[in-house]
């Protein structure tokens, strides 16, 4: 029976008219910097920026330390828990998900409590300290994502066969981890990745109420005092985060490829 | 947790015994020391030190006074503010969300449709935050393309009518933005495990669509369309950034007034910040519990 197809149109003309509207009207919004005319304007304003740059390098460098810290927190668990702790997996996902149960606003105010000049570790006290910490609460809010992509990935290879292998051929732990599964679950780890830059690109609780110059309070801030140049920078933002998507379906594909053949 | 204790079982039987030369559990718990460790300085004790805040006078004696002074009318409204926004941009993005997944899973419409809707809902749902507060101001703000589109060829002018971006109706307009995207993306799955079989079954033994979806579709997909409600409400309660750049401290909802408390203590009571925060957490946590309980339930028909 041939299904009138005249509702599910409607459905995704509705739903694209208003996922693409705003993007439209943003563009067009960002060019309207010079009176009377389109131009790019905005757009050489915000990149010209010192701050624009400072605050985006800063951010890209601390997206990079949270990926770090947060494959080598996760791979390692991951791994371990399906060797040998199969059974305590429902207590590590449960930990996995609480950051989308706590907000990150909540979480964040718990670190000033903990953290603060105060405490037993006051962390808080320097800017590396508080670099720090900011990272540990981005691999916080990133632990759900990288977790499951971590996991998936190391399901779908045969992490006992593997590491048996490695380990009759003399492998130590080190080498085993970094050397067979690491390189084994590639592509896992580079969704985990792209989609920890997105969040923590843009982020703005966290970095705004420990003060540090991060990309999401410079955002606000320009939002705040500027017209113009706010919607130039959504739109980068959106090419971002378009970018990060973009590559998870690049290595998404090509780990569906390689578990094919 | 069917699945769950299912991979469990599953892997246990299949263990070979552990090797003989290490004792079998110290070595094996060594190896998630430091996810743990993590976990608890950075995700559990900070948030239990805010438990335990809420509980105790600025001297740190026990006390109920913070939970009461959450009655205040203020604050209950800003609760109130936020849940009803967590609400309808919930409930609105599931049930758009559902119809926009299902018009792409079994709409018979061209088989590129599917593939772009994902990705385009990838991104979406991660398009929150500052930016999507920009968007919005640019499209629907005094000066926005809509609001002078509508001005200029339809002769409406949008603000006259009562409407405000910077307000409960605008924010909800704004959420729904990340909100319907994440409805798809957590939907889809489950509609692929609306089997076929079963549609043609209902369709063979005189079924209506009415039918079908009434006895058949509905009952199968419910914990699924209400556990992505759950979720969607928790991803809006929690959410500050947006709200924060789009309407400054002027919308009274609970994270704004939690941001200006931890900012400067406008409530006059530390503790009753905490407090504030323990509630937030309550509401959230209250409405997890209930999605990863019924996904539960959901994913027995998956199999």
């Amino acid at each position: 029976m041939k299904k009138p197809t005249f509702g599910p149109w409607l459905a995704v003309i509705l739903g694209a008219a208003y996922f693409l509207i705003p993007l439209i009207a943003t563009v067009e919004f960002s060019m309207r910097m010079k009176r009377g005319e389109y131009s790019f304007e905005a757009y050489r304003v915000v990149l010209g920026d010192p701050r624009f740059q400072e605050s985006l390098a800063y951010s890209v460098v601390l997206a990079l330390v949270t990926i770090v810290i947060g494959v080598l927190l996760v791979v390692p668990t991951a791994y371990w828990v399906q060797l040998r702790l199969p059974k305590l997996r429902p207590v590590v996902e449960f930990v996995t998900l609480l950051p989308l149960v706590i907000p990150a606003i909540v979480i964040v105010f718990g670190y000033l409590r903990m953290y603060n000049s105060q405490s037993w570790l006051p962390l808080t006290d320097s800017r590396r300290g508080t670099d720090l910490l900011l990272a540990f609460g981005y691999v916080t809010l990133a632990l759900p994502y990288l977790y499951r992509s971590i996991d998936t990935g190391l399901r779908a290879i045969d992490v006992r066969t593997l590491t048996e292998a490695a380990e009759s051929l003399g492998a130590g732990p080190m080498t085993i981890l970094f050397r067979v599964i690491f390189p084994n679950i590639r592509s896992a780890i580079l969704s985990g990745a792209f989609l920890t830059f997105a969040i923590v690109i843009g982020e703005f609780t966290f970095a705004a109420l420990l003060d540090r110059p991060a990309f999401g309070p410079y955002l606000q801030l320009v939002g705040a005092n500027r017209a113009y140049e706010p919607a130039a920078l959504a739109i980068i933002a959106f090419v971002v985060t378009w970018a990060c998507m973009g590559l998870i379906q690049v290595f998404g594909a090509a780990r569906g490829a390689a578990s094919k053949t | 947790m069917t699945p769950g204790e299912r991979r469990l079982s599953l892997d246990t039987s299949a263990a070979p015994p552990s090797r003989p030369s290490l004792p079998a559990l110290p070595w094996a718990w060594i190896g998630v020391t430091p996810f743990f460790v993590f976990a608890a300085l950075f995700l559990v004790l900070p948030t239990a030190l805010l438990v335990v805040g809420a509980f105790q006078t600025a001297d740190g004696e026990f006390t109920l006074a913070n939970l009461r002074d959450l009655t205040h009318p203020s604050i209950v409204a800003a609760y109130w503010i936020s849940i009803q926004i967590s609400a309808a941009s919930a409930i609105g993005g599931a049930v758009i969300g559902a119809f926009l997944a299902y018009a792409a899973v079994g709409g018979g419409l061209p088989a590129w449709i599917r593939p772009t809707l994902m990705t385009f809902s990838g991104v979406a749902s991660n398009f929150a935050g500052v930016p999507l507060a920009f968007a919005f101001l640019a499209t629907l703000g005094r000066t926005g393309l809509v609001t002078w589109a509508l001005a200029n060829w339809f002769g409406v002018n949008l603000y006259a009518t009562g409407f405000n971006l910077l307000s409960f109706f605008g924010l909800t307009l704004t959420y729904l933005y990340f909100q319907i995207p994440l409805m798809v993306l957590i939907l889809t799955p489950a509609l692929d495990g609306l089997r076929k079989e079963w549609r043609e079954a209902s369709q063979i033994l005189g079924a209506s669509t009415f039918q079908y979806w009434r006895w058949i579709g509905l009952p199968v997909l419910w914990p699924s369309l209400l556990g992505a409600t759950l979720l969607l409400f928790a991803n809006a309660f929690g959410a500050v950034a947006t709200a924060y750049a789009l309407t400054g401290s002027s919308l009274n909802i609970v994270t704004i007034l939690l941001y200006a408390q931890i900012r400067g203590d406008v409530l006059h009571n530390q503790n009753l910040g905490y407090a504030l925060a323990l509630g937030m957490i309550l509401i959230t946590g209250f409405s997890n519990v209930a999605y990863i309980w019924l996904r539960g339930r959901a994913e027995r028909w998956s199999r």
